[in-house]
């Protein structure tokens, strides 16, 4: 009686695990359904003139644009320039953040010197600063890439100078009573310990370049996607307004999985981080 | 050997440590006038003089708010001296209630911690080997279980070969079995290595099982100052153990 009730157990379970593995399978796809259904009806509704085609371009038209832009190389060369912008100014967000955030977490003066000063800079909205910069530096490179590299400092600053901050001080007592030296504590406690904090900071800061990218090339630029965009303006042709969103769109999400992937590469001793590198 | 005389034999040995000891003043620890108060509150150590001898295992024991942790803090040399005098070897080991690894290293990483040579991973395997935890040698400390990382801990604090080890309460966050299993393991690698031992613990079995002194403080002061001359292993059957216990849980207000 009770193997009968084992077998018949065990047999309800497998098939349940093969019926949940097929659902799992069409909830994957399940996602990527409605998207595909918009997509659908805004071609239709613009085929089908219920939208002007002057204030949305339709998908189809869209997709054709990016191909000629692609083939004519004024996408391939606006993004190259958008790149380098915006790879510059996170470049030098990076190193300067990372710098004050050590400076302050690691020590009282530093602490004193730089936080406050900081603290109170990261209230004003960056993209106010937009025309003193163009005043200081016009109308060139120097002023996008600056703008990309404030806004981004702030975030790595931010998150690294809490991580530091907060690394567990039963830790650290446990490094004194193993006599490590300050300099090894650094090594092996704080700056490890503190890496989970900066790669959120890095999150948050590759996001906020993109976005002072966007502002910074259509207020004023010669080239670079955004520039791209504000000159379709002029000659109301959204389809190429659309082929710059997607393309920032997909930069955005570009930047945020390698981030992702790095968090796993770096982070494997967190169990959550296994098992999303899995 | 019968079992007897060994434990006859192993007696012997602890009792020649400590003639030994105090004969000629060989001392591992001395603390001598100890008193620390913090603010203006009443102190939590009191003129505290506590000598403990090279190979010897005290157990201290108190209610929270005694002193046992400033006094351990202190030995440990995470807290400073300001009144009295602490002599104790140059090399101290502390293992805490938690296991305090870095997540971040893997277990023969944190094992050899600070520890210099490039033979650092053959001294860490050794070590495992000895706490039993030689399988877990690469992983991660995240993914160990309590006892495992308790085993980690422990082998960290070996590893350099203290001439004072200092247990802060190192079962107190275990589960039943596995208290037992690190309490016999904790024994033996004592009998091993033959370094004095301060054990804080709030368990007076367990004090009983592993010590040859029971110190019982409170209010910053020893009040109960109590050889265990008891054979081993020990047994709770034991009418003399029965009988201590009775006078340490009397000593700490609880009656039975």
């Amino acid at each position: 009686m009770s193997e009968t009730l084992i077998s018949l157990a065990s047999r309800g379970r497998s098939q349940g695990a093969s019926g949940r593995i097929a659902l799992r399978e069409l909830g994957r796809f399940r996602r990527y359904l409605s998207p595909l259904l918009l997509v659908a009806v805004w071609q239709a509704a613009c085929a089908s003139g219920f939208v002007s085609t002057r204030l949305v371009a339709s998908p189809w038209q869209i997709a054709q644009t990016a191909a000629s832009l692609i083939a004519d190389g004024t996408l391939t060369s606006n993004l190259g320039v958008s790149l380098l912008r915006a790879g510059a100014g996170f470049g030098i967000a990076a190193v300067v953040g990372v710098t004050l955030a050590l400076f302050s977490g690691l020590s009282r003066v530093g602490e004193d010197l730089v936080d406050a000063p900081l603290q109170i800079m990261r209230t004003l909205p960056a993209l106010a600063l937009v025309p003193l910069f163009i005043l200081w530096f016009g109308i060139g490179e120097t002023p996008k890439v600056l703008l990309v590299a404030l806004g981004a400092t702030f975030p790595i600053y931010l998150n690294l100078h809490k991580g530091v901050r907060s690394i567990d001080p039963k830790l650290l007592e446990m490094t004194r009573t193993l006599g490590l030296s300050r300099l090894d504590t650094i090594r092996n406690v704080i700056l490890p310990g503190a890496l989970p904090d900066l790669l959120i900071g890095i999150r948050y800061a590759v996001g906020v370049s993109w976005l002072m990218l966007v502002v910074a090339e259509q207020v004023n630029a010669e080239s670079g996607i955004g520039h791209m965009m504000m000159d379709a303006e002029d000659f109301l042709r959204t389809d190429i307004i659309m082929v710059g969103l997607l393309v920032y769109g997909v930069l955005g999400l570009l930047s945020d999985q390698i981030v992702r992937f790095l968090e796993a590469k770096l982070l494997v001793w967190r169990p959550l981080a296994r098992g999303a590198a899995r | 050997m019968s079992a007897a005389l060994k434990r006859a034999q192993s007696e012997l040995a602890t009792a020649a440590v400590h003639a030994g000891s105090h004969e000629d003043g060989n001392v591992a620890v001395i603390v001598e006038g100890l008193t620390r108060r913090f603010g203006d509150g009443p102190a939590v150590l009191d003129r505290l003089d506590l000598a403990i001898a090279p190979g010897e295992f005290v157990a201290l024991l108190g209610h929270s708010g005694s002193g046992k942790s400033t006094l351990l803090r202190t030995l440990a040399g995470i807290d400073p001296v300001v009144e009295g005098a602490v002599s104790r070897p140059r090399e101290v080991s502390v293992v805490f209630q938690e296991h305090r690894l870095l997540p971040w290293k893997r277990v023969w990483e944190n094992v050899v911690l600070g520890q210099e040579g490039k033979d650092g991973r053959d001294r860490a395997a050794a070590i495992l080997e000895e706490v039993g935890l030689a399988h877990r040698i690469d992983a991660w400390p995240l993914t160990l279980s309590g006892g495992e990382a308790q085993r980690a801990a422990l082998a960290r604090a070996l590893v350099r070969e203290p001439g004072f080890l200092l247990l802060d309460e190192p079962f107190a966050a275990l589960d039943a079995l596995t208290r037992l299993k690190m309490q016999g393991l904790v024994g033996e690698l004592w009998k091993r290595r033959r370094c004095a031992v301060l054990l804080v613990t709030h368990d007076v079995d367990e004090a009983l099982l592993l010590a040859d002194r029971a110190v019982v403080l409170e209010r910053g002061r020893i009040r109960v100052d109590m050889p265990v001359a008891l054979g081993r292993p020990r047994k709770h059957v034991d009418p003399v153990f029965e009988d201590m216990r009775e006078t340490l849980l009397k000593s700490l207000g609880v009656s039975i």
